[in-house]
């Protein structure tokens, strides 16, 4: 009989459409490893029947000879930060705990069209802030690796997207949708050993996504292979007149572009993120990836980002800023969490309701957009990010001219354990360090699984590519996971 | 133009007024949602899961607002911004759903203007003053809170919540309470004619804060307050006086203008402090990033044009060529609806004075009696020149026409059914009328001698009484002339 946890995206839609098994069947067999998996933390909601629905129409569909959809049988997980009509819609917040939409987001919508199913809501970091799922209001995803030290100690799943990666890796399901502000599909993908790719800005639409960071925030998939984020991505993207920064663009055929032959693509190689002190390993890796791309027809070339070290500064001014003003309509007043003490003003409603609704990083996080939006701190902090911001996009546009793609290491280390840097914000911001630069410009970025470090984790390879042109970053990915022979698996104690 | 002075204690004062007004403009749907814009639906029906904000939801921009907001700069000569943006206005309020109120701070669509205003828009001599327009920019408008609906609670109606306004900033050139209605109301009629605002100040789509300060007489400039939401002209200029003296009494006493924010009560007449600078909030202004810039390209912009329609200061020019006077063209012109009607009328055939003499004397005198608006008129612009057509024709003479008109206003009859119901056609029968002039004459023998013997004034005196006898339906000049033979 066929483990279907072992099927990815293109396996389970083309047996599903070979009628080698029943998609009905495929929903059921992963819905009892969801239930199964409880101590991974990786779900909020589970939606079991939604699952077999989805499947039992596309079983009919096939039966009565329709034609499938790019998906067809696939059942995912979706991110919580997805407004699922009828379905509770969280971003892991205590806010909109209960809160349950009316309405489809349009990236979920558009995969339910495309004949994928839902598993269920994945948690993450709480309101997409975060980057280990240690913020979530409904407790911390844990990561379904261990070291291979022996102690056992749970591990960050990455974030904001941790329930994707967790539940992905844990093979919980075959992909999920993930978001990607400042790298959290990237980030989480790396630390688990998936891959995940960020489309170019306006690729896929954020109506119906709980913003983050407007500017910054953008939805993709992630799965345990290249080929699988190319389906996905293409059954997620395109333009939406609900999105106004949405891209009014047809959908490349990315499953069917993918080719790993990189003659004639030149590979740049950033030095300023060679950082002093750098992980061994890391470093390791990063050779590791140049030489397989060299290997696949790639030319290396060395080139410079000089601003690179100001794009953390400048995301954690603008994403906070932009965040601080579109977490205001969470106010206790049309929905969501309220709290009312007795005989309080609005006002005190706010207050409590705030107070009570938002966790301690999300607070910072209002904080620190407040203050940098404030008069008399405006010019200093936002105005001098944006022209940052701009400086940053600049390093790319000159980069573009003597390389096609970049690559680098997708975060500066493995996954840490849960409780080690939640102390620190600062030394937490610093894992975003090498996602946020394409964050900022926009850019396709992709992680995939570069290999093992000394204690036995995954670490990830990022190749961003120039806007619009995720074909040539998937192909990138597509070479490097042809070469990396990367098969390593957590195992299964939960 | 009028030299507008403060009385005090210390000398003259001079008052220094400049006007923020808000305009809704006329569209079907909402700013930046689909929701229908109409006014007094029941609470909440006009509100769509991005009017209320909620989780996910994406502003997307109403292309007929933007127009209509660049037609009306094209329409008082602004700089047309090609490039503008939309900005976030931050700040807590139950009846602001987003938590911020999307605007123009650094990038409005419309730059600067001027509207020439005279003082006496009914007097052809009065001098006329130019109103410099720094800015206009377009911004959602907030909902509405309800107080009065429960012991202990606020009702939140979001119906306005998102609807579009210009707010339309003129320059602090403005130097009287009459100058500042004066302003308003040529604002208004220009918005009426180019269609972008209905001008309803009632029912609250147009308002104005009102800045004022006071100096002496070319002076360094006085520390202002702005008087929020002022909905009437007549409460403006109100308030305005208040305000100006208010501050002229607390300098002359030793005190100082605070810069503030204060509302007008128009049953006390009087303006009262709302909040301080001290409290005023922080906004932090930022571009909103859930929205592209807005870029208007030529064809768009050559649209917005040709689509304006000639304005009032053009209107009134062509009324005079048209051989109207000065002071007709001016009241005609001064409200659109009043020159389409009257327009109306023309291509009807009426002729241009016929038309407006009508229009000055017996329409806008009837109406001012049945207390209704020219829109509410029970004699539309048709009906009214099939009357005058009678008039013309020499079928009714012009007093048979007022009898017509009154009978029309009542029960809305065409004016020739009246007329052929009634009789009232006028008669050239010439035996009927020299019978009744033979007659008069034989009863008035004492004023034929008099008339004969030079007293012209007379005549007046048979044509009336000749009249009076044919009840009213003679031709007047079959009478004049049988008169003119009979008397010699």
């Amino acid at each position: 009989m066929t483990d279907f946890s072992r099927l990815g995206v293109a396996a389970i839609r083309d047996g599903v459409a070979n009628g080698e098994f029943k998609a009905v069947e495929v929903a059921e067999a992963l819905n009892t490893r969801v239930a199964a998996a409880k101590a991974l933390n990786a779900f909020i909601v589970e939606t079991p029947e939604m699952a077999v629905a989805a499947a039992q129409a596309v079983d009919a569909d096939r039966a009565a000879g329709k034609p499938l959809g790019k998906m067809a049988g696939v059942p995912i997980g979706m991110k919580d930060l997805f407004c699922t009509e009828g379905v509770q819609t969280t971003a892991a917040s205590h806010m909109l705990e209960g809160f349950v939409p009316t309405y489809e987001s349009t990236v979920s919508a558009n995969l339910w069209k495309a004949g994928a199913g839902m598993l269920g809501k994945l948690n993450l970091d709480q309101f997409a802030m975060g980057s280990s799922n240690e913020t979530s209001y409904f407790g911390n995803v844990i990561s379904p690796w261990r070291r291979n030290d022996g102690d056992n100690a749970a591990l960050a799943p990455g974030g904001s997207s941790g329930g994707s990666s967790s539940a992905i890796a844990a093979r919980l399901c075959p992909a999920a949708t993930g978001t990607d502000t400042g790298g959290s599909i990237r980030q989480p993908a790396a630390f688990v050993g998936i891959s995940g790719i960020k489309p170019t800005y306006g690729r896929c639409s954020r109506w119906g996504v709980v913003a983050f960071a407007s500017s910054l925030d953008q939805a993709g998939p992630m799965a345990r292979d290249v080929r699988d984020c190319a389906i996905m991505l293409e059954a997620m993207a395109g333009f939406d007149p609900k999105d106004s920064t949405s891209l009014d663009l047809p959908v490349p055929a990315w499953e069917a572009g993918l080719n790993s032959d990189l003659k004639g693509k030149r590979i740049g190689i950033p030095r300023e993120y060679r950082l002093d002190g750098i992980d061994e390993d890391i470093a390791k890796m990063w050779d590791n990836g140049i030489a397989w791309l060299k290997d696949a027809g790639a030319e290396i070339v060395d080139i410079s980002l000089p601003h690179t070290k100001y794009a953390l500064p400048a995301y954690y001014i603008i994403a906070p800023a932009e965040a601080s003003s579109n977490l205001a309509r969470y106010d206790g007043v049309r929905f969501g969490l309220r709290d009312l003490p007795e005989g309080a003003g609005l006002q005190d409603m706010y207050a409590a309701t705030r107070a009570a609704g938002f966790g301690e990083e999300v607070r910072r996080r209002i904080m620190i957009g407040t203050y940098v939006l404030s008069a008399g701190f405006y010019d200093a902090y936002y105005t001098q990010a944006q022209k940052v911001r701009a400086l940053i996009a600049r390093d790319f546009d000159n980069a573009w001219a003597s390389c096609d793609l970049i690559l680098a290491p997708t975060a500066p280390s493995a996954a840490f354990g849960l409780g080690e840097k939640n102390a620190d914000p600062l030394s937490m911001y610093l894992n975003d360090v090498f996602a946020v630069p394409a964050s900022l410009a926009g850019l396709p970025a992709m992680s995939v699984p570069g290999g093992l470090d000394k204690q036995g984790l995954p670490l990830g390879l990022q190749i961003i590519g120039k806007a619009l042109d995720e074909q040539a970053v998937l192909n990138a990915g597509l070479a490097i996971e042809q070469r990396s022979g990367f098969t390593a698996e957590a195992g299964e104690w939960w | 133009m009028s030299e507008y002075r403060i009385q005090g204690n210390t000398g003259e004062w001079e008052v220094v007024i400049g006007l923020e007004v808000h305009a809704q403009i006329t569209s079907e749907s909402k700013l930046f949602s689909g929701s229908s814009t109409g006014f007094g639906a029941e609470p909440n029906s006009h509100v769509s899961l991005v009017d209320a904000a909620m989780p996910g939801m994406l502003p997307v921009p109403n292309r007929e607002c933007l127009r209509q907001a660049v037609r009306t700069g094209m329409a008082i000569n602004a700089q047309i911004n090609r490039w503008s943006r939309f900005d976030r206005k931050n700040y807590f309020y139950a009846d602001l759903p987003q938590g911020y109120q999307i605007s123009q701070l650094y990038h409005p669509i419309v730059g600067e203007g001027e509207i020439e205003v005279t003082l006496n828009e009914k007097d052809p001599d009065s001098p006329t003053k130019k109103i410099g327009i720094e800015r206009i920019h377009v911004e959602q408008d907030a909902g509405k809170l309800m107080h009065d609906q429960h012991p202990t609670m606020s009702f939140v109606d979001l119906n306005r919540s998102g609807v579009a306004l210009m707010e339309i900033v003129s320059r602090p050139d403005i130097s009287s309470p009459q100058e500042a209605g004066a302003y308003l109301k040529k604002l208004r009629s220009i918005l009426r004619y180019v269609g972008s605002c209905d001008g309803n100040m009632e029912q609250g789509s147009m308002r104005a804060d009102v800045n004022v300060s006071v100096r002496k007489p070319g002076g360094e400039l006085g520390t202002r307050t702005e008087t929020k939401n002022v909905n009437s002209i007549r409460f403006m200029m109100q308030a305005i006086e208040y305000e100006a003296q208010r501050q002229v009494d607390l300098i002359e006493s030793g005190g100082a203008v605070v810069q503030e924010t204060r509302l007008f009560d128009p049953n006390k007449m009087e303006t009262r402090s709302m909040r301080s600078k001290e409290d005023a909030h922080d906004y932090r202004y930022f571009p909103d990033p859930d929205l592209l810039p807005v870029e208007l390209d030529d064809a768009f912009l050559e649209e917005c044009l040709a689509s304006l329609p000639e304005l009032p200061d053009a209107k009134r020019a062509r009324y005079e060529a048209l051989g109207l006077t000065a002071y007709n063209a001016a009241v005609l012109t001064a409200e659109a609806e009043t020159a389409f009607w009257f327009e109306d009328l023309l291509a009807e055939g009426v002729d241009a004075k016929q038309a407006s003499n009508w229009l000055m004397s017996e329409l806008f005198g009837a109406l001012n009696k049945l207390g209704k608006t020219l829109d509410e008129s029970p004699v539309n612009p048709k009906q009214a020149a099939e009357l005058l057509g009678l008039v013309a024709d020499g079928t009714i003479s012009g007093s048979i026409a007022k009898q017509v008109f009154e009978i029309m206003l009542e029960t809305g009859q065409g004016a020739s059914a009246i007329v052929e119901e009634k009789g009232l056609k006028q008669t050239n029968d010439t035996g009927a009328i020299e019978a009744e002039i033979a007659k008069i004459m034989a009863a008035n023998e004492d004023k034929v001698t008099e008339y004969r013997s030079g007293k012209d004034k007379l005549f007046g005196f048979f044509v009336g009484q000749t009249m009076k006898a044919m009840q009213g339906k003679a031709n007047p000049q079959i009478i004049n002339d049988l008169l003119k033979k009979a008397l010699g």
